[in-house]
Formats: structure tokens, sequence, C-alpha cells
């Protein structure tokens, strides 16, 4: 039996502002807990967002990295959902119309041939807080520094094959953004943090089997062993008669294993609707001509310029 | 629209509502009245309508990347019901 | 005194008839003589609102009078206050003491005017009687076994029963208008995004509006002028420049086209109302207005619609009332899930409960396209409507609720029959537009409202209409004996 392996990544980036998404509170990393969440950030009643115009030059400044379709109406949603790092009881996301759409990004194998990768689409959201299960008296501990901070997720199509090659995407992300200086990309400080949506199918098939998404994951060499564990255990599983459950599963580096989040199995009913306390985000040519003027020369492009220029190979 | 009890015990879950189980079935009577009320909605044909989120047309304002709120933690946290060095408490979620 | 209306209030502290802290004491005491049985306010200021009359009677001597300073306001609990109590008529914010002020409460607060304490209300605005508050129903002034109508009754009882010179208020579907006819009063909800929302406790965002409920139409320009404009702070407050409202009160009204909707001049409106509202349109055709019949085809869809969206809204904006960070928590909470239902369960009354319900329901997988996206492609088409009439006739006359104010606990078995108490209102709101009620007339009584309502932005075209139906009658001038 040859099996394939098909993984897709959800990347969420922390994006490198002065202030955070919605509100003018700094995000500057390591400060004591509560002392950088605003009245909006606390979810006080009466406040309400107003949209940093940095997060969106670095999210254009990313779609035309990528060749990327940008949004020029793009839309905020409420996703519903509670949680004690979530003050608001819902996160400002996007759902049907992302500021990024489709794009592309070209990664280069171990055996030197190059792979295109699609990226289905990258949006706008807010951070959610902190919460420190250590012991208050058998309470948690939460800190909403972080909540509000801005992000760019970006999702891949399904198209890698193998963790190798998921790596070379992940590589090829993070020198992306370091190179436009959007994020400073740290996965260990949690400013790059990645998600494996991986399943498996019989060789030859064109339907997905059922996939399992691996979080915690927080460097290149525990995305590698994560997803080759993940594919190791479907495959035992289907071969010995099983069915794949679709399910979070969180990777532990101590024990080199993947393990199911029970807990977080209740199926989640976002309930998205449209933001009411935002406006539709619209950007004109000349806007993403601007930004396109302020970007650096790409890793990609750099790279083939030396070839060209220098007669390198 | 008819709810029965499993439908508002499904929905309160969902909104962290606790409905106690002697006014469950009463909550499922008044809410499918709502939403019968609702119903009548249901024979217009909006085929050719597009939602209207705003009753306006404008766009989204942004503002300057510049951090403009301090550090006010103790004013704020002074209405709050636990806290213990800076940090917001509640009861553990069990795993 | 206490019943003179803001303007001649100015006039009488200008003229130093009286002084700030003379009037405010004298409302101050007022209210601790009628408040127990009205139950309009739910937190009085006193100290506050005479330090604050002392400095606007300093500002005044100073040469720095507006036509604001030194007058006492009345704010609906819904409006952020810092350090004063803000429980938005519900248990859940009972504890919840404001670390800020809302945008209207600073703008007043600039312009020197003297809060007096907050209003009761429907809890977190839901209902059009001010029965659902934790802190017990409001008094009708004109009849106390009646309701002063709703959310925003302790507002309206307070300015009709001269507990304050004027107060704020919200609507939503009605809030500002319906309490405003029931008690006797003027009350303007103006354009969608005309007053920021920076503060005012959210219900349904994409609905809500502040505005003055006052004694006459003249005041209510006034509040406007202070509280109406730009503000950074709400992304939904339109960036338009400023207007004095006051500045086309006086304009005639030769040319006047006023459009009388077919749907809500028909049957289901009683013949009384009818009477009140055409004696209405004779004065106002003696001022040199036309009238014609108009069409708003899809009014009857404009409840179903709003009872899905304004639920939708709410079902979010009241997740953040969850235990962890300010107001009510349950004891003991076992866990975090427990923390979450039973201080929800108990923090919300039941209406609140029924309308989270109802929205969550709205949202939900399966449920989205046939609810929520529904009733917003109806409100377009209600926008549509008035768009339509609009290019017809400069605004649209007609009743601000069926009735007038009906018994505490005669509509509480069923919500849905309360929720059609809003179907003169709740169109307006779906479609972001102005509207006014003022008082047209007395039945059995007691007052009754009609509702002018314009194209958006036109909150000066229907103050100055208001106002030349106020200089032609006495409607607004009749104060309960409390």
């Amino acid at each position: 039996m040859t099996w394939e392996t098909v993984i897709g990544l959800e990347v969420h980036v922390q994006l490198a502002t002065q202030s955070k998404l919605f509100s003018g509170s700094s995000t500057r990393f390591g400060a004591a807990p509560n002392t950088q969440a605003s009245l909006y950030d606390l979810a006080m009643p009466g406040t309400l967002p107003v949209m940093n115009e940095e997060v969106l030059r670095m999210a254009v400044s990313f779609g035309l990295a990528v060749d990327a379709e940008i949004g020029q109406r793009s839309v905020f949603d409420r996703k519903n959902y509670f949680y004690p790092d979530l003050p608001k009881g819902y996160q400002i996301s996007q759902l049907d119309l992302p500021t990024v759409g489709r794009g592309t990004l070209k990664i280069q194998l171990e055996d030197g041939s190059e792979k295109i990768i699609a990226i289905t689409r990258a949006h706008i959201e807010e951070d959610a807080g902190k919460s420190l299960h250590e012991d208050f008296q058998g309470m948690s501990g939460i800190d909403l520094n972080r909540a509000g901070t801005p992000l760019l997720e970006i999702v891949s199509d399904p198209d890698l094959r193998n963790a190798k090659e998921a790596v070379a995407y992940l590589k090829k992300l993070h020198s992306i953004i370091l190179y436009l200086g959007i994020s400073d990309g740290n996965m260990a400080q949690g400013s790059m943090r990645c998600d494996a949506n991986v399943s498996i199918r019989k060789k030859g098939d064109t339907e997905f089997g059922t996939r399992t998404e691996i979080k915690n994951v927080n460097s290149f060499r525990f995305v590698e062993k994560a997803i080759n564990y993940e594919v190791q255990r479907q495959i035992e599983i289907l071969e010995d008669g099983g069915r794949i459950v679709q399910e979070t599963r969180l990777y532990d580096s101590d024990k080199d294993e993947t393990r199911s989040m029970r807990s977080k199995e209740v199926a989640n009913d976002y309930r998205y609707f449209p933001e009411p306390d935002l406006l539709p985000l619209v950007i004109d040519d000349a806007f993403i001509e601007a930004v396109r003027a302020t970007l650096p020369e790409l890793p990609g492009a750099r790279c083939q310029r030396f070839v060209s220029q220098y007669g390198l190979s | 629209m008819a709810l029965d009890n499993t439908d508002v015990e499904k929905i309160a879950h969902l909104a962290r509502l606790q409905i106690s189980e002697s006014d469950t079935l009463e909550v499922a009577q008044r809410i499918s009245n709502i939403l019968n009320m609702i119903d009548q909605m249901q024979n217009v044909d909006t085929s050719q309508v597009a939602p209207m989120a705003h009753p306006f047309d404008a766009t989204q304002r942004l503002r300057p990347d510049v951090v403009t709120e301090t550090n006010q933690r103790d004013q704020y946290q002074k209405i709050a019901p636990a806290t213990q060095d800076g940090l917001y408490l509640v009861p553990k979620v069990i795993e | 005194m206490l019943s003179k209306t803001v303007a001649e209030l100015a006039t009488a502290l200008a003229k130093k008839e009286v002084s700030s802290v003379e009037l405010t004491q004298a409302y101050l005491d007022r209210i601790a003589q009628l408040n127990p049985a009205l139950n309009a306010y739910v937190t009085t200021t006193p100290e506050l609102a005479l330090s604050q009359a002392a400095a606007a009677d300093a500002q005044r001597a100073a040469g720095n009078a507006t036509p604001f300073t030194g007058i006492p306001v009345a704010h609906k609990d819904i409006f952020c206050t810092r350090d004063v109590l803000t429980a938005c008529g519900s248990r859940m914010l009972a504890n919840f003491t404001s670390p800020y002020d809302a945008c209207v409460v600073e703008r007043l607060q600039s312009a020197g005017a003297v809060m007096l304490g907050k209003t009761n209300m429907d809890e977190f605005a839901m209902g059009s009687s001010n029965e659902s508050s934790y802190f017990g129903a409001v008094h009708n002034p004109w009849d106390q076994d009646r309701v002063p109508g709703g959310s925003s009754g302790g507002s309206a009882a307070a300015v009709a029963a001269d507990l304050c010179a004027i107060a704020t208020g919200t609507d939503t579907g009605g809030s500002i208008r319906q309490p405003a006819s029931f008690c006797g009063i003027t009350g303007l909800k103006p354009t969608y995004g005309r007053v920021s929302r920076w503060g005012m406790i959210a219900f349904a965002s994409s609905l809500d509006q502040a505005g003055p409920l006052s004694k006459s139409a003249e005041d209510a320009a006034l509040m406007m002028n202070v509280i109406a404009g730009a503000d950074a702070r709400d992304s939904t407050c339109l960036d338009i420049p400023a207007e004095d409202f006051s500045a086309q009160l006086n304009q005639p009204l030769t040319g006047l086209r006023i459009g009388l909707p077919r749907e809500h001049f028909s049957d289901g409106l009683s013949s009384q109302v009818q009477e009140i509202l055409q004696l209405a349109i004779k004065t106002l055709e003696s001022l040199g207005a036309t009238v014609k019949t108009v069409e708003l085809p899809n009014n009857h869809l404009s409840v179903p619609a709003y009872y899905v969206i304004a639920p939708a809204e709410a079902s979010a904006n009241l997740s953040r009332f969850d235990g962890a960070r300010f107001g009510y928590r349950c004891e003991n909470p076992v866990n975090l899930e427990d923390m979450y239902k039973r201080s929800r369960g108990e923090g919300f009354g039941d209406e609140v409960k029924r309308r989270i319900m109802v929205g969550t329901y709205a949202l939900s997988a399966g449920y989205y396209d046939a609810y929520y996206k529904q009733a917003q492609k109806i409100r377009r088409l209600i926008k549509q409507d008035f768009d339509t009439a609009f290019k017809d006739v400069d605004l649209i006359l007609g009743p601000t609720s069926p009735h007038t104010a009906f018994k505490l606990g005669e509509k509480n078995s069923d919500p849905v029959t309360m929720y059609l108490e809003d179907i003169y209102t709740i169109a307006v709101n779906l479609a972001g537009l102005p509207g006014i009620s003022l008082p047209a007339g007395m039945l059995g009584g007691l007052p009754i409202g009609m509702q002018l309502v314009g194209p958006a932005l036109s909150e000066s075209r229907l103050l100055n209409v208001a106002h030349q139906f106020q200089l032609n009658t006495d409607w607004h001038t009749q104060r309960p004996e409390v």
C-alpha cells in the first residue's frame, strides 16, 4: 500500500506594529501583565475598534510579495466563542472577503528542484491574550497584553506532500516576512505560529482523507517531527482497518508524539457575521502601488539577480 | 419554527447561559413564538437584493500606528472580581 | 422654574434670575421628593452635580457661558460615566463603576452641563416599557399605573416630571421616540452615525443611536449641537463638518411636502389616534405644508427583520459580560464553564436571555442565510422604500406608537405583543434615518406623539418643522401633575 501525505499549513504571523490592530495600546513584548491592556483590549462595555493603517500596509506588502490578489474591498467578521483569553467573547477576523487572496510561494526541495505552493489566502485578525495555568489557588491567571495584537493568518492550499516540503515552505515564508520587516517571525516566542493540517490517502486517490490539525509546534524541527509522527500514526490506524478521527492534536516535543485535545473536540459553531462596528476596508490601486514601491528586493528576486549578474549557479 | 428542549439546551450552551430544567419548556415556547413571527420574512423574494450591513456607504477610516494608551492597570482592576499580581483570576477550564 | 426649557433656563441663568447651584439644588430636592414613586433615576449624583454647578456659575461669572453652562441634565444609565455607577438596567452591571466617560457625557460636561444622575432603563436597552429593569419599573408621571415607554423610560419620565431640564437617551428600535410619545415630550433619534457611540453600552451596533429627550424641539437642537459630530474613537461615526441644528428652526414651512404612509394610516391604527394626527396635519398645512400619500410597502417586514438583526448583534455584544474582568460574578464557581453560565444566567434578566438565544440561533450554522442574511436583505428593501418616498416628499409623518401608555404588566404575557409596540418606529432604525416624536395631542388624559421622519442628515429640517408646530400648538407645554 502506497500512501500519499497531504499537508496544508496555517501560519499566524504577529505583525510588528507599534500599536495594536484596533486599539492604541503598545505591542512591546515582555511588559508586566495587563499593563498594555486598554479599555478596548479589556472589552469594557461601550468600547469600539479603530483600524491601524500600518497593519493594512503590512498585509498588502505580504500579498504583493507572494503575487497574491489584493482584496480591494475586504470586510471584518466576528468569530464568536467563549474563552478567558478572548475578552469580547468574539475575535474580529476576516471570513469571506480577506485582504489578501490567492497567491503562490516557490520552495526549493532538497534535490534542488523547485515546487510552487499555492497560498489560499491571508487575512487580518486579532490575537488573543494569554492564560497562565500555574496554580493561583486553583485558578488561571489571564494576561491581556497580547489581546488585540495584529495577526496575519496565512493559509496554504493542501499542496505539501511531506514534512520536508512543509519545513521548506515555512522557512521561505519566514524569510519573506523578515525581509519585508513585517514581523520578527520568532517561532519560539510565538510571533510566528504554525498549525499543520495532515491527512493521508492512497496514492492515486483524488479525494482527501480525514485530516487532523496539529497545534503547538514552535520550531521548524518540531514541525518536521510532528508531521512525521502524525503521518505514521495515521498510516498505522488505516492499515489496521481503523478510521481517522477529525480532531485537533497537540505536539509533545518531549515524547515526540501528537496527543488528542479531547476537550476541544466539541464542534465550535463560530456564528460568523460581518463586524457592525467596522466599515468595509476599501483600498485603491494607488494605495497598492504605493506599498509596492516600498517593498525591498525579495530573496527569490535577489537570488535570480545574482545568478544573472554574476553568473552564479 | 418550533424549538424543543434539546434545541434550547444547545443554544443556551453556545451562549453560555444557565437555563434551569423547569424553565426550558417555557423558554422553548416563547422563543418559538418569536421565531414564528420572524418567519414572515421567508415568503419574500430577495434573490436580487444584496444584504445591507450599514445604512450608509462609507468605508473604514484608518488610524496612524502610534501608541496612545498608557498603563492604567490599577484603575481598571479596581472593579475586577479577582486579580493577583496584575493577572485576572478565573476558574480553571476542565480539560 | 423647573418646568422651563433649556433655552428658557439659559436665559434665566444669564439674567442671574437663578444660579446653577440654586437650580441644581431645586432639581435634587424634587428628585428626592418624587423619584421614590416614579423610579426614574437609578443613581443620583448630588455632590458631583453641585460641584459642577458651582464651576458653571464661576464660568458664567468669567464670561465663558455656553447654552448648556449650568444646565442640569440626566444621563440614561447606558452611557458610561467615570467613577459613577453605570448599570444599564441590569444585575450584570449593578456593581459596575465605569472607568471612563462616554463621548456624549464628555461633550456635555465640557459644555458646562451639570449631571444630576443616571436614569432607569429597560435592561440592556431591550424593551418598550421600562419594566425589565433590574432596578424595578419606571412609572409614567401622567398616570403612575402606566408605563413610561422604553427603553429610555427613566429619561422620558424625568423630563416629563421636571426632574431634570433635559436628558440623554438611546434609540435602537424606538427607545427614544416611543417613551417621548408616552410621556408627552420631544425625543429625537438622529441619523445613524451622527453621534458617537464611544462609551455607549452596545445593544445592536448597526442600529443604536444616542439622542435627546427634551421639553421642546429647540432644546433638542441645542443638545444636538453639543453631542453630535465626528469622533475618531467610533469607526461608524460620520466624519462630516459640524452643523448648527438650531440655525433653521425659524424657517417658514411654505412648500414643505409631507408624506403620509398608506401602511401607517390603515385600519390597524385607531380612529382616535388618526383624528389627532389629522388635526396635527391641518396645523402643518396652515403653516404652508402640503400632504400626499406615500407607500412603504415593506414596512410590515420591519419588525421581523429587526428581531433577527438586533438580537443577533446583541448576542455577540453581550458576550463580554462573563464575570471575568468586571460586572457580576456568581458565587463560588466550580470551573470556568460554571462561572460563565451562572454569572450570565443570574446576571441577565429573562428578556435579555431570550434575545441572546434568538440571536445565537439566527446566526448558528444552518440558519444564517434564512435568518440573518435574509433580514439584512429586507433591511435594504425597507431603506429603498424610504429613498423612493423621499423623491416625492421632504419628510414623512405618522404615529409614533399605536396608542397611549399602557398599564404596567399589561403586555408581559407574550414578548411578541410587546415587540409590536415598535411597529412605526423600527423601520427608521433599520434605514438609519433620523426620526423625531413630538407631542400631538391627548387621549383620555394621556399624551400621544406623532413622528416625523426625514432623509439621512435632515435633523435640522425635522427640528424646524417640530419647532414651528410647537410655536403654534401647546401640547408640548402640558405637564403632568405629579
